[in-house]
């Protein structure tokens, strides 16, 4: 098929299209391009919801079960769960989806799977340009799961408008973790596995952290207990979700958010298309390996270095 | 010994070590046991050096019992000859079944189809092309008579593979021996009934752990009322193994499970000389010989000193670590599938070495189907000639006291408590089935197991070496009718139009009513199945009340 | 962008709870650098062939000792013609006897491995069927 012909079926609402399409994009095949152009027009609709914390916290199985319920509310519903690739064989084994299983014959609800190939954010390399995709296809919903790494991952609270950050009681560093920045991002936290000892504490802990934090904003982010495999807490969950939406809707904050993720997107293409072009120009990479030695030999130092190299870029076409 | 003595001897070992050192070891890829416990060339007292005969080993039928749990062993009676089977239907496994008694078997032991093991009819959607093909097909208490048609069950003792619906199909087999006017007391025999072991490695579960709990005591409670002579749970390392565990994994994962459920039982308020005496266990007989003899006899010396000291059983049978064995099938190859009868062979050596009560042995044509008749009659003849041919029956645990065997024994408890640490730790076994523990070792094991032969560090004979190009399979296999399944529905289909569909409904509801109160749920499933509700009608009313578990994959 | 990933999906239908073999297969696929899927138990042909549209799985694997191959293979062939996947190879391991891997083979399922097989193998057979995807 050629990718008009995908792009037909995709229009008409074929899910295997729409899953070849995700396909091309996340190969950066050629027909890419034209793809994104086709989809970039068309998204904005649908909302999207982040869910971030470590790995084993629970994620998939609350997106299983958020998912469920959301399904009373909207009919389609897109899921991309990002997995981590294996540094040494490149393979991966994807385990997400199988926590989902319960999703499986639900209409209207697409899950995709995706691998993140050396990507080190959290996400995989082309999980917004999917998410877009999704978007376009017409998913009113759509929840993007991190690999959770233990580390910060916030670049997902630039693709979402609501991110939701999952602790368990276990994750005894949690608090640190917290501390090191994912309160900036987190709109709403959860502690699952609430049925382990350990969590009423941690619950108490994060509210009066976040509360100190959040003394001059205008949105308290609210900290939720769960225990997502008996489908405890989810209803407060979605409620918590819907007050964030309403939130960003009756504060302008939606579209601003948007924006600026927007403005971020363009700055980061355009920086890296810039940097792309200046190395492609032979004249600089030559006067770049002349700088190289003639710093090695102390000739200059590293700051003449780099003044002559930017006289060098203006005449970079 | 003196301490003279030892030093002596040490002095000796290490002189000899020294000597032997650099000469060549090269007829294996490594030496170790199969579960990947490095061994020395050579054992001595140094390795056991403080074996305390009375303590450590006692006599055969005497505390602590490593030796064997009877004073006579095989002398006073041989194990019981055991061959799991069951195919097609009701009628097909009955002719079988006679097959067999009628060539010394000694005991009866039902495989079950795939919708019988997990609670459903033959016409259940999920059953599509399973029914009769891995066992018996057995949906209602008329199917279980036709099973025992003409097979008295005062004579026989009978063991049944099954776990997630033991209670119904138990009930099915006691009203069974009812009809044919042997009443409840009289009956002999298992239900393996194990289902912590199903979350770990079988994977044939229905409800979540704590419902199952539930039933499985009330089944000790049932039982020490009204089935004395009836095996309750059959606590199974066997299928732990075969998913993939190492010997220490078995040891000790199965004996975990048989503690908790000594420990569900007390909760219950049960005195555990009432139903201990009923617990039974059944192992796998893999192919490292020693190893699996020192695993059964450190099996039975942990059971033995943790009922007593830290259960406070009193009576000696609760004290017994009494076990079936089958040997390894996760062992047997398609290729050149002959050479399967004397891998068994020898399993099933280190099974009667080890002590076994009773003992299943493959047939060679395992890794291809269900066993036709000549296979599983070798598979017999094997056991027959063991015990009586070879002489190994006429001394009890004739590896006793060996350095090695000893040594392997104690190290196997060590590594079995290192485990049980573990668990608790975790708070317990339920918690640690939950949190993916145990089944994260096997698969692990399982992929490490798969590796070593991939990469040659073990051989296996006509896999990995010794291999015949373009083998052709020259055995016969079992093939089943695929006509079983419709003659199963149309049974099943008969059986609802004739019996009393009101009674039906209202014992159903009555069963769900004892479900959600805490009655011992035995009366009413029995009620249930005296009136030919079906098997899948009585585990969706219990499905009903006590949900379903969905298990997660653990690598 | 270097080459395509293969991407695979184990699955484990029916009743069967034999999941020794599909999950060392899954697990040293990965390890020979594929991205695998593993569906779990119990998983009807329907969950299975969705699930391999949803991915856009090259590879669907079924592992199949259960002995219900003569139902399950045709049923996910039927369901992949019918949803337009007929590009998806099908194939799979475990207790199969020769006169069914025939008729299977005849229907048009990819290889059916044998107990005793070596993951390499397998890995090989799959590298060979990508290298003519490529070229056609
Ligand atoms: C281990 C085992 C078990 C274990 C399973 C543990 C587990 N969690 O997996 C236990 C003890 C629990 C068990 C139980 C039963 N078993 Co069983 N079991 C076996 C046994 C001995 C070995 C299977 C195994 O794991 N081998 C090791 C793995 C690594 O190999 P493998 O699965 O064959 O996989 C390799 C290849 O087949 C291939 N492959 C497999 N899948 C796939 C998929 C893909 C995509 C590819 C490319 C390749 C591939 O590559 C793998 C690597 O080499 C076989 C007989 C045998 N020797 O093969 C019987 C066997 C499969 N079992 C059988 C039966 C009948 C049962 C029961 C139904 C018995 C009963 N009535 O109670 C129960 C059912 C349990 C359940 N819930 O499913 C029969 C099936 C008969 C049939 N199909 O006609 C067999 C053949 C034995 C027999 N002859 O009777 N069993
Ligand atoms: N005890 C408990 N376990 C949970 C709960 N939620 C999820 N789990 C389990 O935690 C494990 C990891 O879950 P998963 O959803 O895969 O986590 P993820 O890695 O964050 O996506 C699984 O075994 C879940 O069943 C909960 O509320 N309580
Ligand atoms: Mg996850």
């Amino acid at each position: 098929m050629t990718i008009k012909e995908y792009l037909k079926k995709f229009e008409e609402g074929d899910e295997r299209a729409l899953s070849k399409i995700i396909t091309i994009i996340e190969n950066g095949y050629e027909e890419s391009k034209e793809i994104l152009e086709y989809i970039g027009k068309r998204t904005g609709k649908a909302y999207r919801i982040g869910i971030t914390g470590p790995q084993g916290s629970g994620k998939s199985t609350l997106i299983a079960k958020l998912a469920k319920r959301l399904l009373s509310k909207f009919k389609e519903i897109g899921i991309i769960a990002c997995d981590p690739s294996s540094p040494f064989s490149f393979g991966a084994l994807l385990g997400d989806r199988i926590r989902m299983n319960e999703l499986f014959l639900e209409k209207g609800i697409f899950i995709r799977s995706m691998a993140t190939r050396g990507s080190l954010n959290g996400l995989a390399y082309k999980t917004k340009e999917v998410a877009d995709i999704l978007d376009a296809f017409g998913k009113e919903i759509i929840i993007i799961e991190t690999i959770g790494v233990g580390q910060v991952e916030v670049e997902i609270s630039n693709l979402v408008d609501t991110t939701i950050v999952v602790f368990v009681p276990e994750s005894g560093d949690g608090i640190q973790v917290l501390k090191a920045g994912l309160t900036e991002i987190g709109d709403i936290f959860v502690v699952n596995k609430s049925d382990r000892i350990g969590a009423d504490i941690l619950f108490y802990e994060l509210k009066n952290l976040i509360e100190m934090s959040y003394q001059n904003s205008k949105w308290k982010p609210p900290v939720i207990l769960t225990q997502a495999v008996n489908n405890y807490g989810i209803e407060e969950l979605e409620k918590e979700i819907i007050n964030h939406y309403n939130y960003l809707i009756e504060n302008n904050l939606l579209e601003e958010k948007r924006k600026k993720a927007v403005i971020r997107e363009l700055v980061n293409n355009f920086e890296n298309e810039i940097l792309k072009i200046l190395w492609q120009s032979e004249r600089v990479k030559k006067l770049f390996e002349k700088v190289v030695e003639e710093v090695w030999e102390k000739k200059i130092t590293i700051e003449e270095g780099v003044k002559k190299l930017i006289k060098e870029v203006k005449y970079v076409k | 010994m003196s301490n003279k003595d030892w030093e002596e001897l040490e002095e000796a070992y290490k002189k000899w070590e020294e000597m032997v050192k650099d000469l060549p070891e090269c007829t294996l890829p490594s030496f170790s046991t199969i579960s990947n416990i490095p061994v020395k060339k050579v054992y001595t007292p140094l390795d056991i050096k403080n074996f305390d005969y009375l303590r450590d080993l006692g006599f055969p039928g005497e505390y602590p019992f490593t030796r064997g749990i009877r004073h006579t062993m095989y002398r006073g009676r041989l194990w019981t000859m055991r061959q799991f089977s069951g195919f097609g239907t009701a009628e097909d496994t009955n002719k079988r079944f006679k097959f067999l008694l009628s060539h010394g078997e000694t005991g009866l032991s039902v495989a079950f189809d795939y919708p019988t093991l997990l609670g459903r009819d033959s016409d259940d959607p999920m059953a599509r092309g399973e029914v009769g093909v891995c066992g018996v097909a057995i949906s209602s208490l008329r199917d279980m008579e036709i099973l025992f048609d003409g097979i008295p069950l005062d004579t026989v003792s009978t063991s049944m593979t099954i776990n997630g619906p033991a209670a119904v199909i138990w009930a099915f087999y006691l009203l069974t021996g009812e009809k044919q006017g042997v009443p409840f007391y009289k009956l002999r025999g298992t239900i393996q009934n194990d289902i912590l072991k199903e979350y770990i490695a079988q994977k044939s579960y229905i409800f979540p752990p704590e419902p199952s709990l539930r039933i499985i005591v009330d089944i000790m409670e049932f039982a020490s009322k009204e089935v004395p002579k009836w095996n309750t749970i059959s606590i199974s390392g066997y299928h732990i193994r075969e998913a993939g565990s190492t010997a220490v994994q078995e040891l000790a994962f199965t004996l975990m499970d048989g503690f908790t459920y000594v420990e569900e039982g007390i909760k219950r308020g049960l005195d555990v000389d009432t139903f201990a005496p009923r617990l039974s266990f059944f192992f796998n007989a893999h192919l490292d010989f020693f190893e699996e003899i020192a695993k059964f006899r450190a099996a039975r010396r942990i059971w033995a000193r943790e009922m007593k000291n830290r259960y406070g059983a009193k009576k000696k049978e609760s004290l017994l670590l009494r076990f079936h064995t089958q040997t390894a099938g996760c062992s047997l190859t398609a290729q050149q599938p002959e050479n399967n009868i004397i891998r068994t062979a020898y399993e099933a050596l280190a099974a009667v070495l080890g002590g076994t009560q009773s003992l299943h042995t493959n047939s060679m044509d395992e890794a291809w189907a269900l066993p036709t008749e000549k296979a599983v009659l070798i598979a017999l003849r094997t056991q027959q000639i063991l015990a009586y041919e070879i002489g190994v029956t006429n001394v009890i645990d004739p590896l006793g006291g060996s350095y090695y065997v000893e040594y392997l024994t104690n190290k196997l408890e060590e590594e079995a408590y290192r485990y049980f640490e573990k668990i608790e730790k975790m708070g317990g076994m339920v918690a640690a089935i939950k949190a993916g523990f145990p089944q994260r070792e096997i698969a692990e094991a399982a992929y490490r197991y798969q590796k070593e032969i991939e990469e040659k560090k073990r051989i296996i004979v006509g896999v990995n070496e010794f291999v015949l190009e373009n083998e052709k399979i020259e055995i016969p296999l079992l093939k089943i009718d695929p006509e079983v399944e419709r003659r199963q529905i149309e049974r099943l289909h008969k059986l609802r139009r004739e019996r009393d569909n009101i009674v039906c409904e209202r014992k159903l509801k009555e069963l769900k009513m004892a479900a959600r109160s805490n009655e011992n749920i035995m009366y009413p499933i029995l009620e249930c199945a005296r009136v030919y509700c079906t098997l899948g009608e009585i585990i969706n009313a219990l499905k009903e009340v006590f949900g379903e578990y969905k298990e997660e994959a653990f690598f | 962008m270097e080459k395509k990933k293969i991407k695979i999906l184990i699955a484990k239908p029916g009743l069967d709870g034999h999941d020794r073999g599909a999950k060392v297969v899954a697990r040293g696929l990965r390890d020979a650098g594929f991205e695998v899927i593993y569906t779990g138990l119990h998983q009807t042909p329907e969950m299975i062939v969705n699930t391999a549209i949803q991915e856009d799985v090259d590879i669907i694997g079924l592992s199949i000792l259960s002995g219900a191959h003569m139902t399950i293979f045709p049923e996910v062939l039927r369901l992949l013609k019918e949803k337009g996947a007929t590009d998806i190879h099908l194939f799979g391991g475990g207790i199969i006897p020769d006169e069914d891997k025939e008729k299977l083979y005849q229907m048009g399922v990819g290889k059916l491995f044998d107990p005793g097989t070596k993951i390499s193998e397998i890995v090989e057979y799959i590298n060979n069927l990508f290298k003519e995807k490529v070229s056609e």
